[in-house]
């Protein structure tokens, strides 16, 4: 098992040297970051000096060292556009996605898992009929487009929640919540359910068809054949052997669930890192860009070895050939 | 040609393909609706009652119509007008075609490219097939969404601004396509090194044909039915990530909007009541999204030998 672990590590490492790669090309050669930095004025002389300060006359290896070096720190530079450090920004920011990302993520495994037990159980019924429909609508209908009825519906219509932005904040600390306050809450609603829909669908339907395809296996014939009451078959015996390709795919969408944020941010003006991003792709921002994507792909790693590592506790096939 | 379209024609009607899809009423409806659309999009200059974009046209006091059954419409305006008095019906005509254009291109694109580098990787194997299936995982990681929203803004930053406009349709037909291309390749590659160790593939080499030669008249037409079903969903999904980049403002530029980009600028008159500008591009990119993904589905389950 530690040489399977040490193997994943240093995959994920060689991805993030590939990410930091593509990210530093991106800062060193889409646009002239100097030129980025400065305004009209400045001499030649100032621009060389510049230039040499921030090291762009090194050799390419040398200037992704150092990038790799401060992108590990957390330092990514100035944002061309907002003057600021880049970490700052993020960290401003991020509190507002994990949230809205967290929320959406429990509530998609809350109510997708049940869902796609239930329809593959009572294959037939009505409400399974109805749960499919629903989740090919909610395949079929772009994220953005649940933003806006949702806004059509609940904050035009109705008036019963607020349209945009993230509400009242409590400061702890480091990280701002709107978890702890009334509007905050209230504005996190619409914004959760529209992230959280795509998702739901798509793990339903995974459980669905991976537990359908489990309740065919001999061993659940066998099981039936012993005797056993239906509802041990189901949970106990099916429902524990679809987990595994569910876990993996899950964890997947927990990391599609922060970049997918970038649309429901958009639509909801939710302050937080997508609508960053987003903001930074149409000014050309490309600090603000290449701190985005070292930091998805960060967190897309990182989920990536916790599933890998939860299979170890999951299926126990894999403790017994790694001994 | 008369000759050669007839049995070809008899040979459709007796397939089971056209038997399962007769059975299949979704389908059915599916394929109609997607039809429907199609033909409006490509024919949109003679079907749409107004051009949107012939300024001369357009005149500013038929601004903010609503639609012809609401209070205030105007017969002459179907599904009532945007704030520049340009008609909803026509547009969304319009913009179906800048939508399918490249949903279809970027489908095309990645399909081109998914299914030669797993012909490649899995004919070849070796260090080749590692290095490309490496690739492919890297990116199976990210979503579609985001390799398609960095590679225009990286192209953004390398084109000029004013060649940006022009070029807009082709960078986002790119990125839509290279971010598409892994599923392609990971079947197609499958399918290869099952197909490669088969007795005809053997043959084919005993004689002495060229590696390409076996790819392209051999093995390509014996991987080609999973690829099927892969374009048609991927279809559906193209055209969501066109409308979502669209819909972000990175996607088609303004002068030849999509749907995505007629929700986008009904999304800011939303609060003052306007919904027609916004719902009705929704629902035909809605009703065409969900078309082909039920086309898609039938597609898959009618070629699965396990289900019939």
């Amino acid at each position: 098992m530690l040489s399977f672990i040490a193997n994943r590590l240093f995959q994920a490492l060689l991805v993030m040297l590939t990410v930091a790669l593509i990210a530093f090309s991106m800062f060193r050669y889409v646009g002239d970051p100097v030129a980025s930095m400065v305004g009209q004025d400045t001499t030649p002389e100032q621009r060389e000096q510049l230039r040499e300060q921030l090291g762009l006359n090194d050799p390419f290896v040398v200037q992704y060292a150092h990038f790799v070096a401060n992108a590990a720190r957390g330092d990514f530079g100035i944002s061309y556009r907002h003057r600021r450090p880049v970490s700052e920004l993020i960290e401003e920011r991020l509190p507002a996605t994990l949230e809205l990302s967290i929320v959406s993520a429990v509530m998609a495994l809350a109510l997708g898992i049940p869902m796609g037990i239930y329809t593959a159980l009572r294959r037939r019924g009505v409400l399974s009929k109805a749960f499919m429909a629903l989740s090919l609508a909610g395949i079929s209908l772009p994220t953005f487009l649940i933003g806006i009825l949702l806004i059509l519906f609940f904050g035009v219509q109705l008036r019963w929640l607020p349209s945009f932005g993230r509400g009242d904040v409590v400061s702890l600390g480091w990280w701002t919540t709107g978890l702890l306050t009334k509007s905050g809450l209230l504005a996190l609603i619409m914004p959760a359910i529209t992230l959280a829909l795509f998702q739901m669908t798509l793990i339903m339907r995974l459980v669905r068809a991976e537990m359908l395809e489990v309740l065919r296996a001999d061993f659940i014939k066998f099981a039936r054949a012993r005797g056993l009451p239906e509802r041990l078959i189901n949970f106990r015996h099916a429902l524990k052997n679809t987990m595994v390709p569910v876990i993996t795919i899950t964890g997947l969408q927990l990391g599609s669930i922060i970049a997918f944020a970038i649309i429901t941010e958009t639509v909801f003006q939710w302050p937080g890192m997508g609508l960053l991003f987003i903001q930074a792709v149409s000014m050309v921002d490309i600090p603000v860009m290449a701190a985005y994507l070292v930091l998805i792909a960060f967190m897309f790693v990182v989920i990536n070895l916790i599933v890998d590592l939860l299979y170890f506790a999951v299926d126990p096939r894999l403790r017994v050939r790694s001994k | 040609m008369n000759t050669r379209i007839a049995p070809f024609f008899a040979r459709a009607a007796d397939s089971d393909l056209w038997h399962s899809f007769k059975r299949t009423p979704g389908a059915v409806i599916a394929a109609i609706v997607t039809l429907a659309i199609v033909l409006g999009a490509v024919f949109a200059p003679v079907v749409a009652p107004h051009n949107p974009f012939d300024l001369a046209s357009l005149n500013i006091m038929d601004a903010n119509t609503p639609p012809s059954w609401e209070e205030g419409g105007s017969p002459d305006f179907l599904l009532g007008t945007d704030d520049q008095g340009r008609d909803i019906l026509s547009a969304v005509l319009y913009g179906s075609r800048v939508s399918l254009l490249v949903g279809f291109a970027s489908v095309l694109f990645s399909m081109v490219l998914g299914v030669s580098l797993g012909l490649v990787s899995g004919y070849a194997g070796g260090r080749l097939d590692s290095f490309i299936m490496r690739v492919a995982d890297v990116q199976l990681s990210f979503p579609a969404i985001l390799v398609a929203l960095l590679i225009d803004g990286v192209a953004r930053g390398i084109l000029p601004r004013d060649m940006h406009d022009e070029l807009a349709l082709y960078v986002l037909i790119f990125a839509i396509g290279i971010s598409g291309w892994v599923q392609y390749a990971r079947t197609v590659r499958g399918s290869t090194l099952v197909e490669r160790n088969k007795e005809y593939v053997q043959a084919a080499r005993l004689i002495g044909i060229g590696p390409f030669t076996i790819l392209r008249r051999h093995i390509l037409p014996n991987v080609m039915g999973p690829v099927l079903v892969i374009a048609t969903i991927h279809l559906a999904v193209a055209i969501i990530t066109e409308a979502t980049l669209s819909f972000l403002g990175v996607g088609v530029p303004p002068t030849a909007p999509s749907l995505g980009t007629l929700i986008r600028i009904g999304n800011s008159y939303l609060f003052s009541g306007m919904w027609w500008i916004s719902i009705f591009p929704g629902i035909a990119l809605v009703a065409l999204v969900l078309s082909v993904n039920l086309l898609g589905d039938w597609l898959r389950d009618a070629l699965n030998p396990k289900l019939r």
